[in-house]
């Protein structure tokens, strides 16, 4: 798991300096993995460095990358927004897509759940939806792209008074 | 008694302007005193050729009865029924066992105008406590009940009634086109609900002008919170922030001429003020930390407002301008939402223990903090102008109501609609509009 999060960190870093120099090939190769889901295109891409060197279990990130991640939304614990291993993940592979579509903006949806109050929620949601974007930045995604809004308490998904419904409503959602 | 009352609330309510029958909120004393003092209220006689709309002596009974203060004796114990100071017998009243008699008269003096003459007398003194004449159009017959009710509050109890007021509340109904929001306002009794917003999206934190003739308050436009001020009456509206991040929990400054506001535009949310006339923005705050829901101390020289500096949420005050910062909550796991009572002694807060909120009243002077309710995600808590009840939002079974207790938890009712939540409820001032004669 480690070795695939310095990979795709490679890979984000790789397509971003990509994308500043030679910009049409860069956009080429996420096509070409999206169009072949099968382990041994990955090197069948590009040609750039990285290229050459990924391994069979990276393939499938690169093609999560290059597609728009099917996962939306990352969750935090309660009245926090410090980022899991997991949700870190996840936010690279919407990084490595923000870097391969440079046209695509994207909103950052922050929410808390219903517990404290509506005003303070308001507050730590917006926290929690610049906890992402900060992440984002870091991984070179313009800030100009990324806007961070906050719903506070006021929209769940979960509408149940329980700890499950709780941890599905504390949350920041990818709004591409 | 509650079931006459609720039912009278709902059929009284049919000609509202509102839109459905679900939306009107319906009242019960869910805790009343040991002892209320027991009062006798004659019904008045009314005089004229048009009989008025509202019946003023059942309304100031049913406000009497729902502050959980007083007994009403049953008029089957009434052993006359006087309209005039000349026509008491304080003897019939010790026998029905009441300590205070109201008797009045609704006369008509044209065709909408009307005057409501009220005496308040001691039995066991036999002598008068208060007798106020109102000259009025008819649709402020109900407001003058409240105030009547207001003023018998006082005279009996030491402490002038919160009747003659307002509330402002959320309401939230699931139906088949999808969510609804409307922001209401209403009679302290429930009465006149009127809605003022309707919205696909969230609002949240009215907060009454100190004149009652606005409220300010924050709604999702373009999925981004920002703050509006609307006439209660006129349908004026204006943004007041709509900055890029979330612009939040608006309060007004006692004189009304300023704006405590939550606002992210520089990047983290701190609390400024706005002046209304200039428009010219102070910020208050600076810091890397959540600093939310401003309040002004009565006297315009302080602001509370919760911030996390410390780790978790709790209860700040500074001075207006920004400076001498002091922590004022010490207690709970954590504390949010705090306001103060009229006199500036108390401010009312959400409390949390072990994962529950609760509503609470802290005394400034020695910091005492009083703990009156017992469920779990209460919220919003404001004091009604006499700072003698608090209303505040709660859940019963999963269901958004209104709740208030007296400050010092003898008292509570529940403020229910028949479908739907109800939440956010702000307190208003007394209404100033009467005109009114000793």
């Amino acid at each position: 798991m480690k070795n695939l999060y310095y990979i795709v960190l490679a890979l984000v870093f790789a397509v971003g300096v990509a994308a500043c120099g030679g910009g049409a090939s860069v956009k080429d190769a996420p096509v070409d993995e999206q169009s072949t889901s099968s382990a041994e295109t990955g090197t069948a891409d590009s040609g750039s460095a990285t290229g050459e060197s990924i391994s069979e279990e990276s393939t499938q990130m690169v093609a999560m990358a290059g597609e728009r991640p099917t996962v939306m939304r990352v969750h935090f614990e309660f009245d926090s927004s410090a980022i899991d291993s997991e949700s870190q993940a996840l936010i690279e592979a919407h990084a490595a897509y923000l870097a391969d579509n440079p046209d695509v903006l994207l909103g950052l949806e922050g929410h808390a759940d219903e517990r404290g109050t509506r005003e303070y929620n308001l507050a730590l949601g917006e926290r929690r939806g610049q906890a992402v974007r900060r992440i984002l930045r870091l991984l070179g995604i313009d800030g100009q792209r990324l806007t961070a809004t906050s719903y506070g308490e006021e929209n769940p998904i979960a509408t149940e008074h329980n700890e499950s419904a709780w941890r599905l409503n504390r949350r920041v959602e990818f709004m591409y | 008694m509650f079931k006459h009352l609720i039912y009278y609330l709902l059929i009284t309510s049919v000609g509202a302007w509102s839109t459905s029958v679900h939306a009107v909120l319906t009242i019960e004393i869910t805790q009343g005193t040991d002892v209320g003092i027991p009062v006798a209220i004659v019904p008045f006689s009314v005089e004229g050729q048009v009989k008025p709309v509202h019946d003023v002596a059942a309304i100031v009974a049913a406000d009497l009865a729902r502050s959980g203060r007083f007994s009403l004796i049953p008029k089957q114990d009434f052993l006359s029924t006087p309209h005039r100071n000349s026509e008491v017998i304080f003897k019939d009243w010790r026998i029905a066992k009441a300590e205070a008699l109201v008797i009045g008269t609704v006369r008509q003096r044209s065709a909408n105008q009307f005057e409501v003459t009220f005496r308040l007398y001691d039995v066991f003194r036999e002598h008068q406590l208060a007798g106020i004449r109102y000259s009025v159009s008819s649709d402020k017959l109900r407001a003058v009940a409240h105030q009547i009710g207001d003023v018998i509050h006082e005279k009996l109890t030491g402490e002038r009634g919160a009747f003659n007021t307002r509330i402002a509340y959320v309401t939230k109904e699931d139906g088949p086109t999808g969510i609804t929001y409307k922001l209401q306002v209403a009679d302290s009794d429930g009465y006149n609900a009127v809605t003022i917003l309707k919205s696909r999206e969230s609002i949240l934190s009215p907060a009454w002008s100190p004149d009652g003739t606005k409220i300010a308050y924050v709604a999702f436009e373009q999925r981004q919170s920002k703050v509006f001020i609307q006439g209660v009456t006129d349908e004026s509206r204006e943004l007041i922030a709509g900055f890029p991040g979330i612009n939040g929990a608006p309060a007004w400054s006692p004189e009304g001429r300023r704006l405590a506001l939550t606002l992210s535009k520089d990047g983290n949310p701190e609390i400024y003020v706005l002046d209304l006339d200039t428009k010219r923005l102070q910020r208050l705050t600076k810091n890397r930390v959540i600093d939310t829901e401003p309040a002004w101390s009565p006297d315009g020289r302080d602001i509370i407002f919760t911030s996390d500096r410390a780790g978790k949420p709790q209860i700040y005050r500074m001075k207006v301008g920004g400076r001498r910062i002091e922590r004022v909550t010490f207690e709970g796991d954590s504390n949010a939402r705090a306001s103060y009572s009229a006199d500036g002694e108390m401010i009312t807060l959400v409390t949390s223990f072990q994962g529950k909120y609760h509503i609470g009243v802290l005394r400034l002077k020695d910091k005492v903090l009083q703990v009156l309710s017992d469920t779990s995600l209460d919220e919003s808590p404001s004091f009604a102008p006499n700072g003698r009840m608090i209303l505040y939002a709660t859940a019963v079974r999963g269901r958004g109501v209104l709740a208030s207790v007296s400050s010092d938890g003898r008292v509570r009712q529940l403020y229910k609609l028949e479908e739907g939540d109800v939440r956010e409820p702000a307190w208003s001032p007394y209404n100033r509009e009467l005109a009114l004669k000793e």
